[in-house]
């Protein structure tokens, strides 16, 4: 849209990478660092030999890699499950002319409002003794936990939603109506493409939020769909903290979500059928 | 212009959730508030006190300290994070070499969990053994001693928060500009609008939603920090960084008050939902209406 040198730019984002990388290297310097030079006086350099054991140490452990699979499951269905319910619940607000629409919009986003750490006693109680079919009860299962990250995550994929599909036209969708299209062909193929740069930013964060989820995990998971964060928190000990494997798994956390951020961020192009309606 | 039962079959699912999993908790949490309850205090049982709570709480000078830290907090973090998340943004607008890369980069602090961020944190500030007092005061001969100074502590959970939440607001412009017509610019530039004027009459009114929601989602989150803040300085000095969050986990898990702790959570949230309705009505809901 507007020019300049290119050059600046990049020269401009390098000096600011380094600013935004620094704790991620610090945590890498941590990570390869044996316990005792922790606490003797830092160096912003690496020198000397590195430490790896506690690399090692984290892909021998196995209840780690389980933590990894249940992380990955419970945040890629919650994110799916968030960003899909989202968009067809921020149709519904932008499109249909529904009583106190504008009420149940402000609600949702009351859900996430609430300070974490009282709720966490009645979603305990709830999901051990209330909500359950037969034998199976939701506490300390990735069903289970993908819904509960719905409380927080469904607000916020309506909330970002909201103003990409008010920004497409409406023209567009009557324009199919009138060519005899149905509900869910408009959804599909009028109003999803051109919704999509909004919908894989809301996927990426509802992702994120997921993966980095740590208080509701903690209490409402035992062992079946613990998650890698609270892997992590169980490093903290009374008896002190083990900051470099701590560290090496926090590294290892880094990987799945760069991978998820390359793919999905791709789709975070400017849509181009916007000329298709004149205004 | 369709049916109402296709608006609210598309809603159906959301609402469900939401209130399985938001209300039914929140009606608990209310009922619990009215009552005095340490289950592993001297009398474990649960004893119905009327207002007890919210008595208390009126005249608990620390819940108030903390209100007011928590106001500061937010506004300090989540102002810089809509200015520069926004420049950012538009910086990101431009083409240049490498710009999917460095736009990767920029994301990254989000992938780390809070409780991570807070760990880094927490070993980079610790006095004498983290590397920025380090460079601090051999570099620049300034003393960082977030263990001591309140408002040193208090600005670097400042600066925590915003090195660890602008690229969202980052993210969430990036999908409002990209979707905006070019139509309006070309015109504009057409007419010789300068880029002032651009910024004020066309970009700011057609991503003004955007803004707003992201405005929210930061304000809400930034009130209810807990973990990071909780790592980096545990709500000290004193309680300099006892954001009501970090107040009502203190009151809840070491000292097991659930009566006292769901009362204040119950306040809490509903000054949360005054200040954003206020908000929402005064900046959000005309706007919907004038599009009908």
């Amino acid at each position: 849209m507007r020019k300049g040198n290119p050059w600046l730019s990049v020269l401009f984002w390098v000096l600011l990478s380094f600013l935004t990388l620094f704790p991620i290297y610090w945590l890498f310097v941590i990570s390869v660092k044996p316990a005792i030079e922790l606490f003797s006086t830092p160096s912003v350099w690496l020198s000397g030999d590195l430490y790896w054991k506690n690399y090692a140490d984290v892909l021998n452990d196995r209840t780690l890699r389980s933590y990894m699979v249940n992380s990955l499951v419970i945040s890629s269905g919650n994110a799916v499950l968030c960003t899909t319910l989202g968009f067809l619940a921020c149709y519904a607000l932008s499109r249909f002319d529904l009583p106190g629409k504008e009420s149940v919009f402000f609600w949702t986003i009351t859900n996430r409002m609430a300070p974490p750490a009282v709720f966490l006693l009645p979603l305990f109680l709830l999901m051990t003794q209330v909500y359950s079919i037969g034998d199976f009860k939701l506490a300390d299962t990735r069903i289970g936990m993908i819904l509960v990250y719905c409380t927080f995550n469904l607000p916020f994929a309506i909330w970002t939603l909201r103003p990409t599909l008010d920004g497409i036209p409406k023209e567009l969708d009557e324009a199919a109506y009138v060519d005899g299209a149905s509900p869910w062909n408009v959804i599909s193929e009028v109003v999803f493409p051109l919704a999509r740069p909004g919908l894989a930013v809301t996927l990426i964060l509802t992702w994120v939020f997921a993966w980095n989820e740590y208080l509701l995990a903690a209490t409402l998971t035992n062992f079946n769909a613990r998650t890698l964060t609270t892997g992590l928190s169980e490093y903290v000990t009374t008896t002190g903290t083990n900051w470099g494997i701590m560290a090496a798994i926090s590294v290892f956390t880094l990987i799945p979500a760069l991978i998820v951020f390359s793919l999905v961020q791709r789709h975070i192009v400017a849509g181009l059928t916007f000329g298709a309606v004149k205004g | 212009m369709q049916s109402k039962f296709l608006g609210w079959a598309l809603l159906a699912p959301t609402l469900l959730i939401l209130a399985l999993f938001g209300v039914v908790p929140f009606i608990y949490v209310l009922f619990v508030s009215f009552h005095q309850w340490n289950p592993f205090g001297a009398n474990p049982d649960m004893l119905f006190n009327w207002a007890g709570n919210y008595r208390k709480l009126v005249f608990d000078a620390q819940f108030l300290a903390s209100l007011g830290v928590t106001a500061a907090f937010v506004f300090f973090a989540v102002l810089s994070e809509l200015v520069l998340g926004y420049a950012l943004a538009q910086a990101l607008m431009r083409d240049f070499p490498g710009k999917a890369f460095f736009r990767t980069i920029h994301t990254l602090p989000l992938i780390m969990a809070p409780i991570i961020v807070g760990s880094v944190w927490k070993l980079m500030t610790t006095p004498s053994i983290g590397i920025i007092p380090n460079i601090l005061s051999n570099w620049l001969g300034y003393d960082l001693n977030i263990g001591q100074s309140a408002w040193q502590a208090f600005a670097t959970t400042v600066i925590m928060d915003i090195w660890h939440w602008t690229p969202l607001v980052t993210l969430t412009l990036i999908a409002a500009l990209v979707s905006l017509p070019a139509d309006p610019f070309e015109q504009a530039q057409i007419d010789g609008a300068n880029r002032r004027q651009i910024f004020w009459h066309i970009t700011l009114p057609m991503i003004r939603p955007a803004i707003l929601a992201t405005v929210f989602i930061r304000m809400m989150d930034a009130m209810r920090t807990v973990d990071e803040v909780l790592m980096l300085t545990g709500g000290g000095p004193g309680s300099a960084t006892r954001y009501v969050g970090v107040h009502i986990f203190k009151e809840v898990f070491p000292r097991t008050n659930y009566g006292y702790g769901s009362a204040v959570s119950v306040i809490v949230l509903y000054l949360t939902i005054v200040v954003c309705w206020l908000m929402y009505v005064g900046l959000i809901a005309p706007r919907n209406k004038g599009k009908g």
